[in-house]
């Protein structure tokens, strides 16, 4: 089929769209054709969700344009979205808990005639049996699973008319029967003449579900294929491209015990969800060992079982001293406990002041949050932490009018440097870092890459859950990868291939055999 | 029999009439609430709202013609007004500039009492009066006109011994109940309330939805204040007369558990329980603490609702936060 159709439900032209001096899209061009499935595959942080919340109308493109059924268009908000048929479903769903889903669904829209919900819980039955879905639209909310959330999402889209519908990762949040009950609606939808985009990072869903696939790699379009055409190690390939060197310091480790012993570790979570499955590993001293996976794989509740936020179902976690070389369970010591021995957690989250510094404290005040219980029991001492905040100051290079700013004044990297520069100012036994240099610029990340480096010299055992996997090619000297929170494979650092690493970060079944 | 009919219909009545102030306070109280303003403002504007009718009726008194109608009709527009400028001020801090809806609703209600004191206190300074409060019987008097049907009877003192505002004051309540039940607006009013995100995100504007809702639930809160001064205290003002009753209007918004309709009920049981002392024999020291029963019960149905964790007896979601858009 020519790719230059006449009429396409939907066609990108060069959009391009920046945030700060971080390129989120650059000049991207995609054609979504009429009843077709479109799968836009990429690693965290290509650009596919901004890409899309450039359709729904959530952020305007800085450059480019955007043509529905080959007019011009300028979406500046989710309603203009809607009015052209285009709906969204997010990974995190927007509805009202106390509603019922009848409610959430006619939220905000202006029918003509009579307000009843009788009759709009009468369309969505109807909505329901013609695509095959399974609700009850006088289920609320806060009474549903994530699955039937979704449904109501994806009802919600259909009841305002949209012919195009997005769903930003919809599997994520479900199981394999679940997911199989999606896909054939979404079949049902396509046979309806509806065009779907589905975002995903699951090869084996890409091959299953779309008719065609278009490739994100750093915010750039690769290329758009037919499904049928591609393998998977293609895919692969296009999504991870090739490996650039980044000239990142590495250091030899000679003389490396283990640590850190984490054996046959398990984790459910509150959803009743396994998110950590019989994980076993070792950090040893002076090197870097780096996680790699998709996002949400369990780095953050692996990282957190270690430094004794969580508690595991089963397993067991053992540090090993470095002066006496004595064995301490972790899984018996509280996180203070943990914390005295060594251990240090510096966590980035989403929301970096979150777990790591308070954000009205200044910057002194926020490095008494590790030693506020030294010296003096009823009075506190601040001088050794102006000392301490005046050196992270200087030796990092952090940009702020003085010790005293409150750290929410501060740029995100700088936040980042403080935060790092505390936790390695007591020289811990262990470091782990969870993407510690996201939404940094060029010159913060090698400064946080040094510092790591620096921390590998002095024998520490430093853990680093990365994302980009040119830096975890180049920093670490064994990367961890981790697939729906089980180890799918360890590699060696220094001669592990890009393509590898992409490849075990999709296939956990394959792994597991 | 029949005399214990008519005093038990004659202590109701009196319940209704104490209990009045409070369901207007309430019912605007939670229309507001449900714009997931809290509005803490409430004391003040309904002092507001019964000064700024005090000052409206004081000055068509003095004119010396009086028309009923009009008796009526200048103190309520005055104090529709007065309120409505309250709850504009409270909007403007809060919404617009986002700032604490507590500190912002206790300064406002500290405002509202000081203002009222401030304005009752000239008043009564211009009429050069002996004693610490100003009349107005000419304005009260049509407010406190009742429909003279079954008069002297039980059933005439139970339904038929208010003024007019009583009336009012139900009809608010199941109107409010209608429309946040019934209709598209209250959808979308709950939808803010709950959570501002999601129905900003369906295109609901939610900074009207705001100030339309604390704008007209602070007015029908003042309309509580008006009735007081008008109905209740036959047309006098002395400062501080009002008293608590705007935190009962709160404390009646939790006892409601956010249902205008319950409002009605609880309303009357509050001003039962605020004038029971009358009927029991307590000494005078122990007034207070039989004052306290509303209080009481109210914490009683506050630990049950949070006991029984029913989704649809909490508070709006969103209560007391502002909405930041860029917080995606």
């Amino acid at each position: 089929m020519n790719t230059q159709d006449n009429v396409s439900a939907l066609r990108l032209e060069h959009i391009t769209k920046t945030f700060g001096s971080i390129v989120a899209n650059k000049d991207v061009d995609l054609q979504l054709r009429y009843g077709e499935v479109l799968a836009i595959l990429g690693e965290n942080g290509s650009g596919k969700t901004t890409l899309m919340n450039m359709i729904s109308g959530i952020y305007h493109p800085d450059e480019g344009q955007i043509y529905i059924k080959d007019q011009l268009v300028s979406i500046n908000s989710p309603k203009d979205a809607f009015e052209y048929g285009i709906g969204m479903v997010h990974q995190h769903f927007k509805l009202v808990d106390v509603f019922t889903a009848t409610e959430n669904i006619v939220l905000g829209i202006k029918e003509k005639g009579r307000f009843s919900i009788k009759r709009s819980a009468a369309k969505i039955a109807e909505i329901c049996g013609r695509y095959g879905f399974d609700l009850d639209p006088n289920k609320k909310i806060y009474e549903m699973s994530v699955s039937e959330k979704q449904t109501v999402e994806i009802v919600k889209v259909l009841y305002r008319g949209a012919d195009i519908l997005i769903l930003d990762e919809p599997t994520a949040v479900l199981t394999p029967q679940e997911t199989d009950k999606l896909f054939n609606v979404i079949r049902r939808m396509r046979q309806d003449g509806k065009s779907i985009i589905i975002i995903t990072h699951k090869l084996h869903e890409v091959m299953e579900i779309s008719d065609r696939v278009a490739v994100l790699r750093k915010g750039e379009h690769i290329a758009t294929v037919e499904t049928k055409d591609v393998t998977e190690s293609e895919l692969t390939d296009m999504m991870v491209g090739q490996k650039i060197t980044l000239n990142i310091e590495r250091t030899l480790s000679e003389n490396t015990p283990d640590r850190l012993i984490v054996s046959g570790v398990s984790m459910t979570n509150k959803e009743g969800v396994k998110v950590i499955d019989d994980i076993s590993f070792s950090a040893k001293a002076g090197e870097i060992l780096g996680i790699a996976g998709v996002a949400g794989s369990g780095q953050r509740e692996l990282l957190e079982l270690i430094a004794g936020l969580r508690t595991p179902d089963c397993g067991d976690i053992t540090y090993v001293d470095p002066s006496t070389g004595n064995k301490v369970d972790l899984r018996k010591k509280t996180p203070m406990q943990i914390r005295d021995l060594g251990v240090r957690l510096s966590f980035v989250p989403e929301d970096r002041l979150g777990m790591g510094l308070v954000g009205n404290m200044d910057i002194i005040d926020n490095m008494m949050l590790r030693t506020y219980k030294n010296g003096n029991p009823l009075f506190l001492d601040r001088q050794p932490s102006r000392v301490l905040a005046n050196d992270i100051i200087r030796s990092l290079e952090v940009v702020t009018p003085g010790a005293t700013t409150p750290v929410r004044r501060l740029s995100g990297g700088n936040v980042q440097k403080v935060l790092v520069g505390r936790e390695i100012s007591s020289a811990p036994s262990v470091l782990m870092a969870a993407y510690p240099v996201r939404g940094l610029d060029i010159n913060s990340s090698y400064t946080i890459y040094n510092l790591l480096n620096a921390q590998k010299k002095n024998g520490a055992a430093v853990i680093y859950v990365g994302e980009d996997l040119d830096v975890l090619l180049e920093l670490c000297d064994r990367i961890m990868v981790i697939c729906g929170g089980t180890v799918s494979g360890i590699l060696d650092g220094r001669t592990a291939e890009k393509q590898q690493v992409g490849a075990l970060m999709t296939k956990k079944k394959e792994a597991r055999q | 029999m029949n005399a214990v009919l008519y005093s038990i219909s004659q202590f109701i009545a009196l319940s209704v009439v104490q209990g009045t102030p409070l369901l207007f306070g309430s019912t605007g109280e939670i229309l507001t609430e449900k714009s997931g303003n809290l509005n803490l403002g409430i004391p003040g504007i309904m002092y507001i709202g019964a000064i700024s009718g005090i000052v409206g009726g004081f000055f068509y008194q003095r004119t010396g013609y009086i028309i009923p109608m009009l008796a009526i009709i200048i103190p309520l527009v005055c104090s529709l007004i007065g309120s409505l400028l309250a709850s504009l001020i409270y909007c403007f801090l809060t919404v617009t500039l986002r700032a604490n809806q507590n500190v912002t609703g206790l300064a406002l209600t500290t405002f509202g009492v000081g203002f009222g004191n401030f304005f009752g206190g000239s008043l009564i300074k211009l009429t050069n009066s002996d004693t610490p409060n100003l009349t107005l019987p000419y304005i009260a008097r049509p407010y406190k006109a009742h429909i003279p049907l079954f008069e002297g009877t039980w059933f005439g003192e139970l339904f038929f011994s208010y003024g007019f505002l009583v009336y009012v004051s139900i009809a608010l309540a199941i109107i409010v109940t209608i429309v946040l039940k019934k209709t598209r607006v209250g959808l979308h009013l709950r939808a803010v309330g709950e959570s501002p995100a999601t129905a900003d995100a369906a295109g609901i504007n939610v900074t009207k939805y705001k100030y339309l809702a604390t704008c007209i639930g602070g007015m029908i809160a003042g309309l509580g204040g008006l009735y007081y001064v008008m109905d209740y205290s036959n047309g006098i003002w002395s400062n501080n007369a009002f008293g608590d009753r705007g935190w009962l209007a709160i404390a009646l918004v939790i006892f409601a558990v956010w249902r205008p309709s319950i409002g009605i009920a609880g309303s009357y049981l509050f001003g039962g329980l605020y004038i029971l002392y009358n009927y029991m024999t307590v000494s005078m020291q122990l007034q207070p603490i039989m004052q306290m029963l509303p209080y009481v019960v109210t914490i009683i149905v506050l630990i049950t609702v949070s006991l029984r964790k029913k989704r649809e007896n909490l508070p709006p979601a969103s209560l007391g936060l502002s909405y930041f858009r860029e917080e995606r």
